[in-house]
């Protein structure tokens, strides 16, 4: 177990990892591999991360649920933390590189650009379920905790929405995401409904 | 250094662009000097060459040049918006070299005295190519400064002799499946097409330009005919021109097409109106050779700095209506 979840912190850490590398090379040389607009770069890339594991994060439940490995769920929390650490960077990169000294016009841009906004409030609906990501906090909330953490479906809609609403006219890459999003709570739903029935069957028979 | 380090000099490190182009004229000079020019090590002991001549206050009053940061070579070369070549900015770089362009022609038609299909040649012949210096400000919130090479698009529209009809002057992209493979999806209803009024067309800034940094344009930037105009955004400036047309009413543009709320058909760098997604009011220079990360964020200008040279023609417009 630990040793899996060393390799699961490894993986989650390797983008961050060849982008640091790639930053230090721009710093240094002024060639990082990060094109022309490092700092756009450095932003989307972020950005992308943040919202991959988030889908792999939503996708353990299904993954335990056809595998039957129990075990998986204990990736779940490292997994969520991971798009948190991601998204707090795509936001830092946003204010600190890209804003700089304009960093106010943050505020203007959360009230004036919906992209923005729902980009913005995927991010604060992530800090509550950080902070309560821990077991102590899991025992604390009891049945609360359950229903607090169901906010990561708002989040993952609101992170599709945000790519979806930043490009211009090609929507395909976001519109992958919104697939597998689509494919991840339409799992849940069906599961939901076949579990009502199976139950209502069980009721009829008795 | 070591071999690792020198390998992994970055291209744009190793000369600049501008002093690169100094130096052959330095090295011509040195060639018509005998005692040089026998000397046979004069590159490796020639002082350092000078920089480029820079601009005169009469070329700056006019807009034609900037003393600002010129972006570099690699850079104007590599980071483009030509969905034909895909919709990445490294795609039309990256992207094989399909587009043929030569031979290319241009057809000029519409309300005017003598149109034709021209090749690219007879349509520029005689028009000394001159260098013009412009900030490029792009809608999505960068810029750069780009050393253009071109002819006044105004002295090709009147060996055409546009009609008092021509109120508005209409271009074409090339949109060829065999040549760009960007046209497959339908990111814009392709061909591209592009307007201006004639005379925003025939204004003294408005260049039809030919090449950059003294070079023929890279396919990526539009080979082998483009529009420069420096004061609006900049998906006005249309790449690989095939068709130009005066039209009596104003011509569809393609992204005022795809979202007219997003883009008008003016499309003036104005800090004031802000694009949906985009703030206007200041934008990320991406220009000089060191280290980007730090790219300087700047206050855009009014028509992008050309308010002087252009203003007068939107007199009485109202800029938020006619954005």
């Amino acid at each position: 177990m630990i040793a899996a979840k060393i390799v699961v912190h490894a993986l989650a850490l390797t983008p961050a990892a060849i982008l640091a590398w790639q930053i230090r090379e721009e710093f240094l040389t002024g060639s990082g591999g990060l094109g022309a607009d490092p700092i756009a770069a450095i932003e989307h890339r972020l950005g992308l991360w943040a919202l991959r594991l988030l889908m792999i994060a939503l996708a353990v439940t299904p993954l335990r649920q056809l595998t039957g490995q129990a075990a998986l769920l204990r990736f779940r929390r490292l997994l969520g933390l991971y798009a948190f650490f991601y998204a707090s960077l795509h936001l830092a990169a946003y204010l600190i590189l890209d804003l700089k000294g304009y960093w106010t016009q943050i505020f203007e841009e959360i009230a004036k650009r919906p992209y923005i906004t729902v980009g913005f409030l995927a991010w604060l609906l992530l800090i509550p379920l950080a902070l309560t990501s821990t077991q102590g906090m899991m025992r604390r909330l009891g049945r609360l905790w359950g229903r607090l953490h169901q906010l990561v479906y708002v989040i993952a809609v609101l992170a599709v929405l945000h790519f979806w609403w930043l490009v211009k006219s090609d929507i395909r890459e976001p519109a992958l995401y919104a697939a597998i999003l689509a494919v991840l709570l339409g799992w849940r739903v069906w599961r939901r409904f076949a579990e009502a029935r199976a139950r209502a069957r069980q009721t009829a028979a008795r | 250094m070591s071999l690792r380090e020198a390998l992994n000099i970055p291209s744009s490190q190793i000369t600049d662009e501008a002093v690169y182009r100094d130096r052959r004229r330095l090295l011509a000079a040195f060639a018509l000097s005998p005692a040089l020019g026998l000397s046979g090590c004069a590159e490796a002991e020639a002082p350092p060459p000078p920089k480029a001549a820079p601009p005169s206050p009469e070329q700056i009053k006019a807009g034609f040049r900037t003393d600002e940061v010129q972006t570099s070579y690699a850079d104007v070369t590599s980071y483009n918006n030509f969905y034909e070549f895909g919709t990445n900015k490294g795609d039309p770089s990256a992207a094989d070299k399909t587009l043929r362009t030569s031979p290319w022609t241009v057809a000029v038609g519409g309300a005017c005295a003598k149109p034709g299909k021209l090749s690219l040649e007879d349509l520029i012949k005689g028009l000394a190519p001159q260098e013009r210096v412009y900030r490029l400000r792009c809608v999505e919130g960068w810029s750069m400064v780009i050393p253009w090479l071109g002819v006044p698009l105004a002295d090709v529209l009147k060996r055409f002799e546009p009609t008092s009809k021509a109120k508005y002057v209409a271009f074409t992209t090339l949109a060829d499946r065999k040549q760009m493979p960007g046209i497959a999806y339908p990111s814009i209803n392709w061909p591209y097409r592009e307007g201006l009024r004639i005379d925003e067309a025939m204004h003294p800034l408005t260049l039809l330009a030919t090449g950059l940094y003294g070079k023929p344009l890279p396919q990526q930037n539009g080979a082998p005919l483009r529009l420069v105009v420096p004061w609006k955004y900049g998906f006005k400036s249309i790449k690989s021109i095939i068709a130009i047309s005066f039209v009596e009413h104003r011509p569809l543009t393609s992204w005022n097409d795809l979202q007219s709320n997003e883009y008008g058909f003016f499309s003036n760098v104005n800090p004031a109106v802000d694009h949906p997604r985009w703030s206007q009011k200041t934008e990320r220079r991406i220009a000089g050779t060191g280290s980007k990360l730090f790219a300087d964020r700047i206050p855009t200008r009014l028509f992008n700095g050309y308010g002087e040279q252009v203003s007068s023609l939107y007199a009485g417009m109202n800029l938020r209506t006619w954005f």
